[in-house]
């Protein structure tokens, strides 16, 4: 029973660690919020003073700005689009029995596990260059001219890289949904006459539809922020300069803070009205 | 219209034969119950003659077509399902006009017939609902809402009334037999419960690890069971079997004496025992005789009314044209 005794010592065993999350999350955003109002130049005189909204009409209205914000979305949306489409695919299929179902399941996440530093470089390496990689040598050995992926089709190569990385993900979570369907439902629309492809469609979806929602919605979350697999690989170069990327380059390599930071929360407020849907989502699946 | 037929029909689970040769006829607008012990093989019969799993030899035909090889959804059946398996995402509209709409059937024809069958079944007023909000009879009865509306020509039932609780099970008991009076369309219905058997069957089909003990009549397998597997499932209590010297006496090496075959006097009798737990249901009381030197508890059933506490002595005298004899195999002798 939680007497008023307990309850008071409950709190005072969890502050120091409310105290900690709360440090580490208020004083970045402090300083992003503050250093956005100011006029700040590090190499060039520091600190010149406050400026109002300056930096956030500055970003905003910058040649860079919507190509960036175009690039995120096609980044993002091409992603989701092939994670979520093969994840239920690869879902579907790995439900079925068969030999070796373990160690396949186990060989589908390892991409996961996998540091996106490490799978970009690889990818950069091992299969998109156009000279070793192993796509060059396929195409030379069809007699066809290799595919300079990273400058001629840079943002199709960082989509299949990311995606990449995130199927494992998504197959995961619309396995463990599609394992959670009754088989007595299946078979009742067996009985009713509904072929294989009616039974997916009026029974298997329906029932994943929420898991494909929370997918999409955390994929999104990451999938905003994504930078490591463009800065190993094209570095912003070939229109992959997504608004994550734009940020890093007002801060570091412009060495303007104030813009960057400003760029900065207008990332927090996207990440946020995305992150407002899924918490509602998770928590009507946590009540249900 | 429904004939079912099974002709040698087996089955196999690797090496496992769960169903050894079986021969089994259901007549049209019959209402059969399979009964048995869980994992007798009652539902995975079922499942074969609904053609959810392939049979492994033999032949089922329905309505005298040979239908061994024909895809479940064109075998004219319909399966009302244990967890009803109802489409959660649906309405319950949706849900029985579902097997219209795969059969592509005109919208206004699958309205009147959802009605119709709504109308049946009492279920007009949820019609827009989901299954989540219904209560578990409701949801027993979307369930065979779907199964009527493809007009099919037999039902299948496995274990429907399972998964409600005791009040609701006898009314839905009655629902489906009024239904079956007013359809007359033939039912395979497969339950572990033998009063579910016995109050709804025309023929009962006793099942015991995939070989049919014995068909017949819920009257005939009561007043007469082939065997001490069939007279011990049958009948509720349990018949008493009493060995030994006793059974001699009847020219059998066992014989069985149901509990409401035994007349209880504090005074005289033929037995006599020492009374243990006893049953109270208002309408009868079940009394567990101890030290009878017969079998290790006798059951009786007395009238609701007979006072006999735990420990007093009483005594038995079971009716002499109602026991039943059996042989050393275990096999009624006439």
């Amino acid at each position: 029973m939680a007497t008023q005794h307990s309850r008071s010592a409950a709190r005072i065993m969890m502050a120091p660690a409310v105290f900690v999350l709360l440090v580490w999350m208020l004083v970045p955003l402090t300083m992003t919020l503050y250093f956005s109002f100011k006029k700040y130049l590090p190499l060039r005189g520091g600190d010149l003073g406050w400026v109002g909204f300056d930096n956030y009409v500055r970003f905003v209205t910058s040649s860079a700005f919507w190509p960036a914000v175009q690039t995120t979305l096609v980044i993002v949306g091409g992603v989701l689009l092939i994670t979520v489409v093969l994840g239920i695919l690869l879902a579907l299929l790995l439900d079925q029995p068969m030999w070796g179902q373990g160690v396949v399941r186990i060989l589908v996440i390892a991409p996961f596990f996998v540091m996106p530093t490490v799978s970009a470089l690889v990818w950069k390496n091992m299969f998109m260059d156009p000279v070793n990689g192993l796509f060059a040598h396929l195409w030379r050995f069809f007699g066809a001219e290799p595919v300079s992926w990273l400058s001629d089709a840079s943002l199709a190569s960082i989509i299949m890289i990311v995606s990449w990385q995130w199927l494992p993900f998504a197959t995961l979570i619309l396995l463990t949904a599609i394992q959670s369907l009754d088989s007595e439902q299946l078979e009742a629309a067996e009985m009713d006459g509904a072929p294989p492809l009616k039974r997916f469609y009026h029974i298997i979806l329906p029932h994943m539809s929420r898991a494909i929602t929370i997918v999409i919605l955390i994929q999104t979350i990451f999938l905003l922020a994504i930078f490591a697999e463009i800065f190993v690989t094209t570095g912003g170069a070939f229109g992959t300069r997504t608004l994550t990327y734009l940020i890093y380059q007002r801060v570091l390599e412009s060495q303007n803070v104030g813009l960057g930071s400003a760029g900065g929360v207008y990332a927090i407020i996207l990440a946020n009205i995305v992150a407002l849907f899924l918490m509602r989502i998770v928590g009507k699946n946590l009540d249900a | 219209m429904g004939r079912i037929q099974l002709k040698q029909v087996t089955k196999k689970f690797g090496d496992v034969e769960v169903i050894p040769p079986l021969d089994l006829t259901i007549e049209d607008g019959e209402f059969a119950v399979f009964v048995g012990p869980s994992g007798c093989g009652k539902s995975t019969l079922l499942r074969l003659i609904a053609g959810l799993e392939d049979i492994t030899t033999g032949q089922i035909e329905i309505d005298g077509t040979d239908a061994t090889n024909v895809p479940p959804a064109k075998r004219g059946l319909a399966m009302v399902f244990q967890s009803y398996a109802l489409y959660p995402h649906m309405s319950v509209r949706k849900n029985i006009a579902f097997p219209l709409r795969m059969a592509k059937m005109e919208q206004a024809e699958i309205d009147k017939r959802v009605e119709a069958a709504a109308s049946v079944l009492n279920l007009t007023d949820y019609l827009d609902r989901r299954p989540g909000q219904l209560s578990g009879g409701q949801r027993q009865r979307v369930a065979i809402g779907r199964a009527i509306v493809r007009e099919p020509a037999a039902f299948l039932f496995d274990e429907p009334l399972s998964n409600l609780d005791a009040a609701l099970r006898v009314g839905m008991r009655m629902e489906i037999s009024e239904l079956h009076e007013k359809l007359a369309t033939t039912m395979i219905y497969v339950t572990h419960d033998q009063v579910e058997a016995m109050t709804m069957a025309d023929k009962i089909v006793v099942l015991q690890a995939g070989v049919i003990e014995q068909v017949g009549s819920p009257l005939e397998l009561y007043r007469a069971p082939r065997n001490l597997f069939v007279a011990g499932f049958i009948g509720s209590p349990k018949m008493n079997f009493i060995e030994g010297p006793e059974a001699a006496k009847h020219d059998a090496h066992t014989i069985g004496v149901r509990p409401e075959h035994i007349a209880v006097s504090d005074s005289e009798g033929l037995w006599s025992g020492v009374v243990g737990v006893s049953e109270h249901l208002g309408s009868d009381t079940f009394f567990h005789v101890h030290d009878t030197g017969l079998a290790e508890t006798i059951t009786v059933r007395a009238d609701g009314e007979v006072g006999f506490r735990h420990g007093d002595r009483i005594h038995l005298t079971p009716r002499a044209d109602v026991i039943h004899r059996f042989d050393a195999q275990g096999l009624r002798i006439a």
